[in-house]
């Protein structure tokens, strides 16, 4: 028989301005095992453990209950305390009176029923539960990251100064992501390529460091220290240990009708391209759907006029397979597309343009080499409006419901440059409201207005249209209470931003929880912000949510040290709660190996002594290192063999009773 | 808010299906209305109007009978507030609230003349019957 102590926590008001806890105390304290209970108004402070462990001590407890928040909140931390006072951290249970009471209840009388049956079922459940020991998984000392932007550069550049090797798999054939699209960085106004180049040459001349690039990754397996993952890298259709990158091919290709895609479309470019000049790695790529040799089977001029016969029509898709102890994910973002917002004409208008397309004009690596001409017809603009909330903060369904946060510093920034540069353009910003805070954020917003003048319209933009070659803007003016008609040259769109597509097929393969955005949920907003609530997948980036540059290099490198710390260990302690096959029991069917997610279940033949025969016999056998306590098995298992430590089935029933009783 | 006012509120809102809490104050309703023009009290001010429960000011604004109905308002919403809405209630609780003046049948063959579509007589009185 069990000795159980049950903690009853107040948790401030949380818990006991809903549920009466001298109730639950008194009621649990007369079942079956239970020689002590107590109420305390934190449990989880230095306070409530020391009781919790002078209780242990004083009454012999073989095992405790906290009704308290959610096991996934403090289960932890009480195992700690029992560990502290000399007992098996699995004899402890946590009834969760908190989210799944308290919170959720209005009424005290129903919620406080609801308590002392929660409470009993864990105390129900104890009493059959027994010491467990984790056994322990080895740490396979290699990082990957997925994506190649600034996130996942400064992740990679952190884990390998540390010391330890790490993989950046990038889709795109150069890594450096939207951030090398950029043109300046706010509220400094540095130049991108100037902050970031530098960055990526470090990331690829780092010997601890490994880019794919132009790859994907197509399958993850494995746990925390110890994922195996399939990476195709896409025929690049060159030789890249031998290509110089001298760019010649590119010179000589025909072809010219792809649109590039590095300046958002604003240009074309050859077949075989290299993204931008500081590209890394600094080797062309052939767009087979682009290139006439692909198409017609004639061409090769790049194949006659490269000098180190890098061309390579044949090359195929490489798979590679390999082993990481930890996973970041950097995947970033994109601009949403506009087709919802018609009103604004940005599918009829060429000078209708949005925020990353006005960077590419305005960067001297760009299509008009960074002067400022419309896209139309190539003049320059006498007055430009810009126009904030595109599609942010939007619920009516066209847009997004989140605030994507970088658009107002982005467009201070835009108008900032513009009236530098062009003191006579005409700025007009429709705002509805003005988002800044952040380190000096607040005083860059303020500097465009006070000391270059550029106009500030509380209001939000119904209408663009265009007449004879200008733009006519109507929105309103709401300080003024006024509608207003600009007639503008340029309009700029703060246009909203979205995760990048890949992030909820990778989300699947990584079994990574999304939200309904399909940004990668962290497993405690406040507490956790950069770990997913997949052991062994780390968060980086806007593809956890809305970030600038600053915030995003801060999130990588705390993402870093977070796999640092993973990596620095030889072994992982495994969770003991596993399957276990009864040999005396197993048929030998089969079903539990097939239905396993994670190939931890094998059969072996067995020698069993079965009423007084030594027979041969075919049973199951869980591999407790592979197996991640899900369960499943012992749901299909026919002859009842499969069984989960720590979650017997005995132990289920126990709990059903206890809540039917 | 008075007992009457905010029954008049609370009907307008029922009538119009419209939650005016939903509404973050951009003016782009106001920015998209092709009669901003001729109204008094313009599309987002209407909005924050009943919100505040003044239907009596709103009963007697401009406004009611120069919103065209185009419905660009609702369209470019992106709270999906819908102003137009709000006015057809408005307008509805005018049109219904005038019982003293109701059309009667026998009024009809005095307003008759060959100029006056038919379909026109039908409208009013069912209007002005309710």
């Amino acid at each position: 028989m069990q000795k159980i102590g049950v903690f009853v926590c107040w948790c401030g008001s949380n818990i006991a301005a809903t549920v009466d806890v001298k109730a639950v105390v008194d009621a649990v304290s007369h079942e079956p095992g239970v020689v002590y209970a107590t109420d305390y108004q934190y449990m989880c402070s230095e306070g409530g453990q020391s009781q919790i462990r002078q209780a242990i001590k004083d009454f012999g407890l073989t095992g405790i209950v906290v009704c308290s928040c959610s096991p996934r909140m403090h289960e932890s931390t009480f195992r700690k305390t029992a560990i502290s006072a000399g007992l098996n951290p699995y004899m402890v249970e946590i009834a969760n009176i908190r989210e799944q009471c308290s919170w959720i209840h209005k009424d005290r009388e129903d919620a406080t029923e609801k308590a002392i049956i929660l409470a009993r079922t864990a105390v129900a459940k104890l009493n059959l539960n027994r010491p467990l020991t984790p056994g322990e998984s080895p740490v396979v000392k290699r990082a990957l990251v997925i994506g190649g932007g600034i996130a996942g550069i400064q992740s990679a550049l952190d884990i390998a100064e540390a010391g330890y090797e790490v993989d950046i798999v990038e889709k795109s054939p150069t890594i450096g992501g939207k951030m090398a699209q950029l043109d300046k960085t706010f509220p400094t106004l540095d130049c991108a390529a100037c902050i970031l180049t530098p960055k990526m040459v470090d990331a690829a001349s780092n010997e601890n460091i490994n880019l794919y690039t132009y790859s994907e990754v197509e399958d993850v397996s494995g746990f925390v220290g110890n994922f195996t993952v399939k990476i195709r890298k896409k025929a690049r259709s060159i030789n890249a240990d031998i290509c110089s990158g001298c760019g010649v091919c590119t010179e000589k290709c025909p072809s010219r009708k792809a649109k590039d895609e590095f300046n958002m479309g604003l240009s074309n470019r050859g077949a075989i391209y290299i993204p931008f000049a500081q590209a890394i790695p600094n080797v062309p790529v052939i767009d087979r759907e682009q290139c006439i040799k692909f198409k017609t089977g004639k061409c090769g001029l790049c194949e006659m006029n490269c000098p180190a016969g890098a061309i390579d029509f044949k090359q195929q898709d490489e798979l590679v397979e390999r082993q990481y102890g930890a996973i970041i994910v950097a995947t970033g973002f994109k601009p949403i597309s506009l087709e919802n917002f018609d009103e604004f004409s940005y599918s009829q208008c060429p000078d209708v343009i949005t925020s990353l397309e006005l960077e590419r004009i305005m960067n001297a690596a760009g299509p008009t080499k960074g002067k400022l001409l419309r896209p139309s017809d190539n003049t320059p603009p006498r007055t430009m409006v810009f126009v904030q909330c595109v599609g942010s903060r939007d619920t009516s369904g066209c847009g997004k419901t989140y605030c994507s946060k970088i658009c107002c510093m982005y467009t201070a920034k835009h108008a900032m440059l513009i009236k530098e540069k062009y003191p006579d353009i005409d700025v007009h910003v429709f705002y509805i409201d003005v988002r800044t805070p952040g380190k000096n954020f607040d005083e860059f917003y303020r500097r465009a207005v006070e000391e270059y003048g550029v106009n500030y319209i509380k209001g939000m933009v119904g209408k663009v249209a265009e007449r004879n070659g200008k733009l006519l803007v109507q929105g309103s003016d709401l300080l003024a209470d006024d509608q207003i008609i600009i007639e503008a040259d340029m309009v700029v769109l703060a246009t909203a931003i979205e995760p990048d597509e890949s992030a909820r097929n990778l989300a699947t393969m990584l079994t990574a929880s999304i939200d309904t955005n399909d940004f990668f949920t962290e497993a405690h907003p406040k507490l956790r912000p950069v770990e997913s609530p997949t052991a062994g997948v780390y968060l980086s980036g806007v593809c956890q949510g809305p970030k600038d540059i600053p915030e995003t290099v801060a999130q990588a490198s705390a993402a870093a040290a977070k796999v640092i710390g993973l990596l620095a260990k030889d072994k992982l302690r495994s969770n003991p709660c596993v399957a276990s096959s009864n040999e005396m029991l197993c048929n030998g069917c089969s079903t539990c190996e097939n239905v396993c997610p994670y190939g931890a279940i094998s059969y072996v033949s067995k020698e069993i002594r079965s009423a007084g025969k030594m027979e041969v016999r075919r049973v199951a056998e869980v591999n407790e290192a592979i197996c991640q306590g899900c369960g499943a098995c012992t749901v299909v298992c026919p002859s009842g063999a499969m069984d989960l430590k720590g979650f017997t089935n005995k132990q289920i029933m126990a709990e059903v009773d206890a809540i039917c009783r | 808010m008075y007992t009457a006012e905010r029954e008049m509120t609370e009907n307008v809102l029922r009538i119009s299906n419209v939650n005016t809490r939903k509404c973050m104050k951009c003016g782009k309703c106001s920015g998209a209305c092709p009669a901003f023009d001729k109204m008094d009290i313009h599309p987002h001010q209407f909005v924050s109007m009943v919100e505040k429960g003044d239907i009596e000011g709103l009963m007697n604004s401009k406004t009611l009978w120069s919103c065209l109905s185009c419905f660009a308002c609702v369209e470019r919403c992106p709270r999906n507030v819908e102003p137009a809405k709000l006015i057809e209630a408005v307008r509805l609780s005018v049109i219904r609230k005038q019982g003293e003046n109701r059309l009667k049948a026998d009024d009809i063959p005095v307003l008759l003349d060959d100029e006056l579509p038919q379909q026109a007589i039908v409208s009013a009185f069912r209007k002005f019957s309710k």
